[in-house]
């Protein structure tokens, strides 16, 4: 099920750990969706001198925060940003469809503390999360495809739990995440995020 | 390295004198069992042997017994079949909430026809209160189905009591024994159901062999519809050497279930003693007295159950979850919330279900191998590092 390469980040994973005085701290997902990764990251120079982590979740979660952490040390803070969670699942050697969503996690915690270090710099309080317009689902109640987690009434587009933004696939009206090249539910192709 | 197999309830393997049986119906035992030929009546004959050692597995009669393909078809014929068939009575369902999804998915197929269902809660241990399906029946129901044990937490489920609240009303109780039957002692007339699920790949036969009892009389209405095999009410050739293994397998479950339990209880006890205390916050799920013979089950707080599994397997130790990351649909499990434990707790579920011939040293092996593995886990989970915050350390 899993790629030798996943296999082995997830028995030898590199990086693990708490950055006791870190310059930017990102913390994603919640235990109700299954996974939760906290990235610790020290700056300078405008380059990511050290990277740590922290994750609850399986093996794949485990493996993609190795690889994040990898990928991302030594890098310039543009350059970690680039970081996409096709890139991470790629270095991998591919994850097993139903497991895309931990990628997911792992860049987006790896951005967030970026984004943390940025704000504590700029003396900004923390970015608030992006707002949406879904709309209405008939029958079932608007959920979370990954964590099934009830989606907020005013901001259907962002599941708080596993920090995914949502779109509506075009094909077949299910919510999936956006970004995606194709739909989670049905496989259509999604039109790339401008 | 030393292999050790606890998922007994993923699938057992073919005992030697199931798979000898099977044996000349996969070769020169071809036959049609609706052949009026010499090679149509020999498998006929093996098929009604069979019919007779899986009624006498559950004290019922050979007539009473119909071949599936699974226990998640037994459970569809079971629930579709009855609910179908009585719905100028009533078309109210009520089930257990922790179910098999193939219980739960059924009456869910109903409900779109335009059945209601009553989900009956179950307190800490998984237990359903008789006296909570007496309060969900009314006027309307028909139908009651709660699982004869649970093969998440090994709860053994009150069926008689809770057969006894309905049958005065009238209202058929069937139960999916398919995680008990073979391992536990069970008689229909005692429980007083009118339908009972089991599957054989449970018990030491093959997969593809299961059955459904349905009580001398009582209307079931067909879920395939096709010849007249399994009189009428199941269509389609009979699968016989599944259903040879599973008559087969249901006779020497009937013959050694005693031994086999009294084999079984020790080892499972020494791991529900054990492992909470070679491991803090390890609490044990499921019912300590009710429960299957074979059957430990925990929450590892902390950490995942799909990274426990994988670490286990890498040495040799082979177990089941019900985490969410576990599932391929990522969902947590609705046994385990049922019971009231929370999202986190319930992603360390952790199954431990033992086989038949299983060592004291494959057990040792166990509670050796573990402790370093959910430490290892625990050193990368950020829950566990604020749980240390917490307690002060």
């Amino acid at each position: 099920m899993y790629s030798d390469k996943v296999m082995d980040h997830f028995a030898n994973p590199r990086n693990v750990g708490v950055l006791a005085v870190a310059d930017g701290v990102g913390q994603v997902g919640n235990p109700v969706c299954g996974d939760m990764m906290t990235f610790y990251i020290k700056v300078e120079n405008d380059r990511l001198a050290d990277v740590k982590f922290q994750t609850f979740g399986c093996g794949a979660a485990i493996a993609v925060s190795s690889m994040v952490s990898e990928m991302a040390k030594g890098k310039t803070l543009a350059e970690a940003m680039a970081i996409t969670n096709d890139l991470v699942a790629e270095e991998l050697g591919g994850l097993p469809k139903n497991k895309m969503h931990c990628s997911n996690l792992g860049a987006d915690a790896l951005h967030e503390a970026i984004k943390n270090y940025e704000d504590k710099r700029a003396g900004r309080a923390p970015a608030a999360k992006p707002a949406g317009d879904l709309h209405e689902h008939e029958g079932e109640a608007c959920a979370c495809p990954y964590c099934e987690t009830a989606l907020e009434e005013e901001n259907k587009a962002f599941c708080r739990a596993c920090h995914v933004e949502f779109e509506e696939c075009p094909a077949c009206g299910g919510i999936t995440k956006k970004g995606d090249a194709v739909c989670i539910h049905c496989g259509a192709p999604l039109k790339k995020a401008s | 390295m030393t292999s050790v197999y606890l998922d007994r309830i993923a699938a057992t393997p073919l005992l030697p004198e199931v798979r000898e049986a099977m044996g000349p119906f996969l070769g020169e035992a071809f036959g049609n069992p609706q052949s009026l030929h010499a090679a149509g009546r020999r498998a006929q004959e093996a098929v009604e042997e069979a019919r007779e050692d899986v009624a006498a597995l559950v004290g019922a009669q050979a007539a009473e017994i119909y071949f599936t393909a699974s226990g998640t078809e037994a459970n569809n014929f079971a629930i579709k079949g009855l609910a179908l068939g009585h719905q100028a009575k009533g078309r109210h369902i009520v089930v257990s909430a922790i179910e098999h999804s193939s219980v739960l998915n059924s009456v869910k197929a109903l409900e779109r026809q335009g059945f209601t269902m009553t989900l009956v809660p179950v307190d800490g241990s998984g237990r359903v209160d008789p006296a909570a399906v007496e309060k969900a029946l009314t006027k309307d129901t028909t139908l009651v189905s709660v699982m004869t044990a649970n093969s998440e937490v090994g709860t053994i489920e009150p069926i008689a009591a809770i057969a006894a609240a309905a049958k005065p009303r009238g209202i058929l109780v069937h139960t999916d024994a398919v995680a008990a039957a073979g391992s536990v002692s069970l008689d229909v007339q005692a429980l007083g159901v009118d339908a009972l699920s089991l599957a054989g790949d449970q018990f030491y036969g093959p997969k593809g062999g299961a059955a459904l009892f349905v009580r001398k009389g009582v209307r079931i209405l067909p879920l395939v519809d096709g010849g007249i095999q399994e009189g009428g009410r199941r269509g389609g050739t009979e699968n016989v050497p599944a259903i040879v293994g599973l008559g087969r397998a249901a006779r020497l479950a009937a013959r050694d279930m005693d031994a086999r339990r009294a084999a079984l209880v020790p080892l499972r006890d020494s791991l529900l003693d054990e492992l909470p205390g070679r491991i803090e916050r390890v609490l044990v799920t499921g019912s300590r007295t009710d429960r299957l013979p074979h059957h430990a089950s925990f929450c590892v707080e902390f950490v995942e159950g799909e990274a426990m599994l994988l670490s286990l397997d890498m040495q040799g130790v082979a177990a089941s979850s019900g985490s969410a990351c576990t599932s391929k649909a990522l969902k947590a499990s609705h046994v385990l919330l049922a019971m009231g434990l929370d999202h986190a707790t319930a992603q360390g579920s952790l199954i431990f279900s033992l086989l038949d011939g299983t060592i004291p040293a494959g057990v040792d092996r166990l509670l050796e191998v573990f402790p370093p593995i959910v430490d290892r886990l625990r050193r990368m989970s950020p829950l566990w590092t604020e749980h240390l915050k917490k307690r002060g350390s």
